[in-house]
């Protein structure tokens, strides 16, 4: 059975239908990819499964329910957590309280007791202390706790993305563009770091444009072209496909062996 | 730009020795006065800090809770008999339940938006309070009885310099406890990015909802010792200027710093107090001076000066 999955899947805006009745399955515990050119909606479609977009049709189910229309701390709360292409980090606070509020969906306190600091919130707060620190030394950013996220480079900010959406313990993680604006250094480790989630049992959907990186860790790959599937299957199938490498590189007069293997070559 | 964990124990038992220390250089009762109104407004101040400073949302409407504090006071033992003790717990309730219920549409509304409607509930507030003569004595306000606890009558500026400066301290301290906690933390990320604080599972609306709530209470303490304090309430207390002025003392003071809070107050009760000796002239000189901190030390007194001092050092 999947874990996430999209029937039908239609919005548009302003009369372009960004994501044009899209299906997809993805089965629990691997890194499910969907790639595409710039402007294919792979973003639209990640806004769709995280709640911050409602599709005007089509249905999204989160682990066996059926979840349309719910908002995203709804889908949060059950499991779902995200990161974003461009940064969404909270900058006036440090690199381990922005990982201390993805735990937010365990911690079991009111706002009454936290006025009082009862007890119970001292505890709480340990215990969210100690889950955020594991969480920052998962993607290596241990040394940098107590430092101001507005202080950190970009490559760290990527991954206390990353950390914090760890930290809510999900079932299916999103990451939207995680290797934009990295070096084939900071990649490579990125790598491990996505090798190590689906380790640990939790669902992999990747939005990427660095080919090598995606053909490296995906069991399965999607491919969206003007808001529309194109393709799907292994990375191998992917790689073959004419039409995939038709939507990468366009068509023109060259013989089609060579075309082929330059595209192929592109796509990594 | 808040206040480290660290140094909050210390910024606390530090403020509770000034002012222990403070009265011992006052002239006159009239300092007394002056200090007890510097607590009273800081509270306020705190309160609006918390959603301003902290959750990052603006109101400038929040005269309107001090005003039905202060009313709560004249109304409850005048009209209905409530002795005041009690008509301050109900001025707090009372604004508790029209931010919920204000709140919850309102708050959706982001930046100068938001600025705009919640300047429109305190205008609404201060002309309820004007309008509804019979009640609240209209334009000319109503005078409000002396607080009685247990037989013991509160009179004169020297006890409500110690009141109001407790009740300040309690109010620090109930501001410093929820930063810290999985509330405030919500709070400060809805402030940076609402979108990446839903989908962790934060409820932004709620947050915002419960935050903008707990500053109306702060505000409507703060106006009911306003009102006891002066022994009579006009609509002014409710007034846009009013509530402009409690935004001013947060800005001023420092976004997100409570001790913060407790300067800005200062500083906007006591400046005009001072520049009375200018005549014609203290308006003029008190935006002058505002302007000046504003461009010199644009985070706010307290983080800046905090800023430079601990630049200073490293």
């Amino acid at each position: 059975m999947s874990i996430l999955a999209a029937e039908r899947l239609s919005i548009a805006f302003g009369g372009i239908r960004a994501i044009d009745q899209v299906s997809l399955r993805i089965q629990p515990g691997v890194v499910f990819s969907i790639i595409g050119p710039n402007g294919a909606g792979k973003t639209t479609l990640f806004n769709l499964f995280s709640g911050l977009y409602r599709p005007q049709e089509g249905r999204i189910i989160f682990d066996g329910e059926d979840v349309t229309g719910l908002a995203p701390h709804q889908l949060a709360r059950r499991g779902l957590s995200r990161t974003f292409q461009n940064l969404q980090i909270f900058y006036r606070m440090t690199a381990i309280e922005n990982v201390m509020v993805g735990c937010h969906r365990h911690e079991r306190t009111n706002v009454v007791a936290d006025l009082l600091h009862l007890p119970s919130v001292a505890r709480q707060n340990r215990r969210t202390r100690l889950a955020a620190q594991s969480a920052l030394a998962q993607v290596g950013l241990q040394s940098d706790t107590d430092r101001l996220a507005s202080a950190l480079p970009y490559g760290a900010l990527k991954r206390l993305e990353i950390a914090r959406a760890l930290a809510s313990e999900p079932k299916v993680l999103l990451l939207d563009e995680p290797a934009a604006g990295c070096n084939p250094v900071e990649t490579k480790e990125l790598e491990g770091v996505i090798r190590s989630i689906v380790k640990a049992g939790v669902t992999v959907v990747l939005v990427e444009h660095d080919m090598r990186l995606v053909m490296n860790v995906s069991d399965h790959i999607h491919v969206l072209a003007n808001g529309r599937s194109l393709a799907e299957g292994t990375v191998a199938e992917v790689r073959r496909n004419p039409r995939v490498i038709e939507a990468y590189l366009g068509t023109h007069d060259a013989p089609e062996g060579q075309d082929t293997e330059e595209a192929a070559r592109a796509l990594g | 730009m808040r206040e480290p964990a660290s140094h909050r124990l210390a910024l606390l038992g530090a403020l509770a020795v000034v002012i222990v220390l403070m009265p011992l250089i006052f002239p006159s009762a009239y300092y007394y006065r002056v200090g007890a109104l510097v607590f009273i407004f800081a509270l306020a101040a705190v309160g609006l800090n918390l959603l301003m400073g902290f959750a990052g949302q603006v109101s400038l409407g929040h005269a309107g809770f001090l005003g039905i504090g202060g009313y709560a006071m004249a109304i409850g033992p005048v009209h209905l008999g409530v002795p005041p003790w009690a008509s301050l717990l109900a001025g707090a309730v009372i604004s508790a339940v029209v931010a919920f219920i204000v709140g919850r549409p309102i708050l959706r509304l982001k930046g100068h938006y938001l600025a705009v409607a919640t300047l429109g509930l305190g205008v609404l507030i201060a002309i309820v309070l004007t309008n509804e003569a019979s009640w609240t004595g209209g334009p000319d306000g109503m005078s409000v009885p002396r607080l009685v606890l247990f037989d013991w009558a509160v009179r004169g500026s020297q006890q409500w310099y110690w009141i109001s400066a407790a009740t300040f301290l309690v109010g620090a301290i109930l501001a410093f406890n929820v930063i810290d906690s999985p509330t405030g933390r919500a709070l400060r990320a809805i402030h940076d990015s609402e979108v990446a604080a839903s989908v962790l599972g934060v409820d932004v609306a709620r947050g915002k909802l419960a935050i903008f709530v707990i500053s109306a209470v702060y505000a409507s303490v703060a106006g009911s010792y306003l009102a006891l304090i002066n022994g009579h309430v006009t609509p002014d207390i409710a007034g846009f200027l009013r509530s402009i002025e409690l935004a001013a003392m947060v800005v001023l003071g420092g976004m997100g710093s409570i001790l913060g809070s407790l300067v800005g107050a200062a500083v906007l009760v006591v400046l005009p107090q001072t520049l009375t000796i200018l005549h014609d002239y203290e308006h003029l000189v008190l935006g002058l001076i505002l302007m000046g901190v504003m461009i010199f030390l644009r985070q706010g007194i307290v983080p800046s000066l905090a800023a430079a001092v601990s630049g200073r050092q490293t």
